[in-house]
């Protein structure tokens, strides 16, 4: 049976996908794995393992039995703070990605229904913002305000909306051409509901997709801070700043480095795939994208 | 071809303005103390801040600050608040390594992007092409101190090679050749991983333009003319896949310069994003600001070279 509507067929493609099922697996995974182990934390069930009681008996032990991805140099059990890393990790890559998204949306369709001077101002600033390395700007910023989850997630939302603005725009270039949108301006529609009603639906799939692609972004980015040292902090476990902890002692204990790195590389890569497939499934050139 | 560099032209200076807006803005309108030393510091006399303010220009209105920052930064006034050196001449030093640095990942990153988005067209919708497209993500997914780490623990484990900084230490040099030699070792590493990223935005660009140029009508000429496969991919399609590619060169720039700080301070080596982090950590305002604005100028300045080479190639870009 052919599917009807678009949204339908989208979703068909995308279930024929291998890669795609198998990404959308590991992200469902990953989800409910946070969503556990945030509840584990908000009710204070150690499990399987207090990820911040110490034990400096037991200090830098390698993979055992009793602590199946080591200790590190406090006696802490990485396996549980790996875990209770993930919530962190993730609500850093929604959180700054649903930032970046409400701002990238709302100049892309300001620039793209209304042209003219607004458009010009909005995207020559969108350029300037281009230019500067981001990373850079992102860590400047974090490091004067302080590091904390709330500020990391907003600097990096604030400076990462460019890219979603200026597809937006474009999307917003050709829709409010359409006879649908010409028909709603000449039956007396006023700019907001159709920017809302009508043209932010049909554009709904490519934000979408450089909304998956963003969350691993983000999550990279606060894992390159944690390294340099502003990014969620000590005690506070995340897949970053458990490898930053862990660089002091690389050539002794390996597992403090490589099983979060593995954290961040299988959830980022995820996304990704996720992101990429929903794009080629939702793109108009069936195979060959 | 005037009026279209006129245009150019004028444009950059807009955005250098914006530029220079954000990236003073960045640093002094972020909430937290103006001073580098923290409020409660006893060490810090009522003079010193005073003595402070002065030449940051901090008793001045917010615009008066602005104007007279980005003046002091041109006229080699605007100086670091570390060692009190013009922050210019700091920067300076710090561009050639990172250029060096910058240079060779870019050539990385355009070789073996060609090579992979190629492949990756050739191959399309067969095994190679998804094995090729997992792993130029795969690329995108690694955190780039994990790898950094994993390999410097990998050959300094195995062959007991000195990786870091830009030179063997204490190594006496014969000749210029071996000179040479040692700086290209210690350039490899961090400019491959830098350039991991890049390598996997150029495929995808490169396999992008391919497969939209394979399905022109000329390809399908130079088929039935009876042309081999390799003729028509690599003189026909790939020639005219190459436009976007360049672009592709500009998008890649501000990533490189920001992520080139985390490679910089794990491989110690002596560039822009290594002086970055250094002026993060002793909150050296004068010097973050003009970080910001010269590495998004440098930015700025290569997209409109790549421009102007653009409209020289090709004549259409020109009367748009």
């Amino acid at each position: 049976m052919e599917p009807r509507s678009p949204a339908q067929r989208v979703f068909a493609r995308f279930r024929s996908d291998r890669i795609a099922i198998l990404s959308t697996a590991v992200i469902v995974l990953l989800l409910v794995t946070a969503l556990v182990f945030w509840i584990f934390s908000l009710t204070g069930i150690d499990f399987p393992a207090d990820p911040n009681a110490t034990n400096l008996q037991a200090k830098l032990q390698p993979p055992s039995f009793e602590h199946w991805l080591g200790t590190d140099n406090l006696g802490r059990d990485v396996l549980s703070r790996v875990l209770h890393g993930s919530y962190i990790s993730l609500t850093v890559g929604f959180v700054a990605v649903a930032v970046a998204l409400g701002i990238g949306v709302g100049v892309g369709a300001i620039s793209g229904y209304f042209g003219g001077w607004v458009d010009n101002t909005l995207m020559r600033i969108v350029d300037s913002i281009i230019c500067f390395p981001t990373f850079f700007l992102i860590l400047s910023a974090v490091a004067l305000v302080g590091p904390s989850l709330l500020n990391i997630v907003i600097v990096i939302g604030l400076v990462s909306w460019t890219q979603t603005a200026r597809l937006v725009r474009a999307e917003f270039l050709t829709l409010r051409e359409s006879q649908y949108v010409k028909a709603a301006r000449s039956l007396g529609q006023n700019a907001v509901p159709i920017i809302f009603r009508h043209i932010l639906p049909n554009a709904a799939a490519p934000i979408f997709v450089t909304a998956v692609i963003g969350i691993p972004e983000a999550i990279l980015t606060e894992a390159g801070l944690s390294y340099l040292g502003f990014g969620v902090q000590p005690p506070q476990a995340t897949w970053g700043n458990i490898i930053a902890d862990g660089k002091s002692y690389i050539l002794d204990a390996w597992w403090l480095i490589v099983f979060p790195g593995i954290a961040i590389f299988i959830s980022a890569l995820a996304f990704f795939l996720a992101g990429d497939a929903l794009r080629r499934a939702s793109s108009s050139k069936s195979e060959s994208n | 071809m005037i009026a279209f560099l006129v245009r150019r032209l004028l444009i950059s200076l807009v955005l250098m303005f914006f530029i220079s807006l954000i990236s003073f803005f960045i640093v002094t309108l972020t909430p937290g103390s103006p001073y580098p030393w923290g409020e409660m510091n006893p060490k810090v006399s009522p003079a010193m801040k005073e003595n402070f303010r002065k030449q940051f220009h901090l008793d001045e209105p917010l615009i008066q600050q602005y104007w007279l920052n980005m003046r002091d930064l041109f006229t080699g006034n605007l100086r670091s608040i570390k060692d009190g050196r013009p922050v210019i001449e700091r920067i300076g030093e710090a561009i050639p390594p990172t250029l060096a640095l910058n240079f060779t990942s870019i050539l990385i990153a355009l070789s073996f992007g060609l090579l992979f988005g190629v492949w990756s067209a050739r191959t399309v919708g067969r095994w190679q092409d998804t094995a090729l497209s997992v792993l130029m993500f795969a690329f995108l997914a690694l955190p780039t101190f994990w790898v950094s780490y994993l390999a410097i623990i990998g050959i300094t484990k195995t062959f007991g090679l000195p990786l870091l900084g830009t030179h063997s230490f204490s190594l006496e040099y014969p000749n210029a050749l071996s000179r040479f030699l040692d700086y290209a070792w210690h350039l490899a590493l961090p400019a491959t991983i830098l350039a991991l990223a890049g390598i996997a935005s150029q495929s995808r660009y490169v396999r992008a333009s391919m497969l939209e140029s394979l399905s022109e009508d000329y390809i399908r000429t130079a088929r039935s003319k009876g042309l081999d496969e390799s003729t028509v991919h690599y003189k026909h399609a790939l020639r005219n896949s190459l436009r976007p590619v360049i672009t592709g060169i500009g998008a890649l720039l501000p990533a490189l310069i920001g992520g080139s700080i985390i490679i910089e301070t794990i491989f110690a080596y002596p560039g822009i994003g290594r002086l970055g982090y250094q002026a993060v950590l002793e909150r050296d305002y004068p010097l973050l600001v003009a970080l910001n604005f010269i590495t998004a100028a440098l930015v700025l300045l290569g997209n409109l070279i790549a421009d102007v080479l653009y409209a020289v190639v090709d004549p259409r870009v020109r009367l748009e």
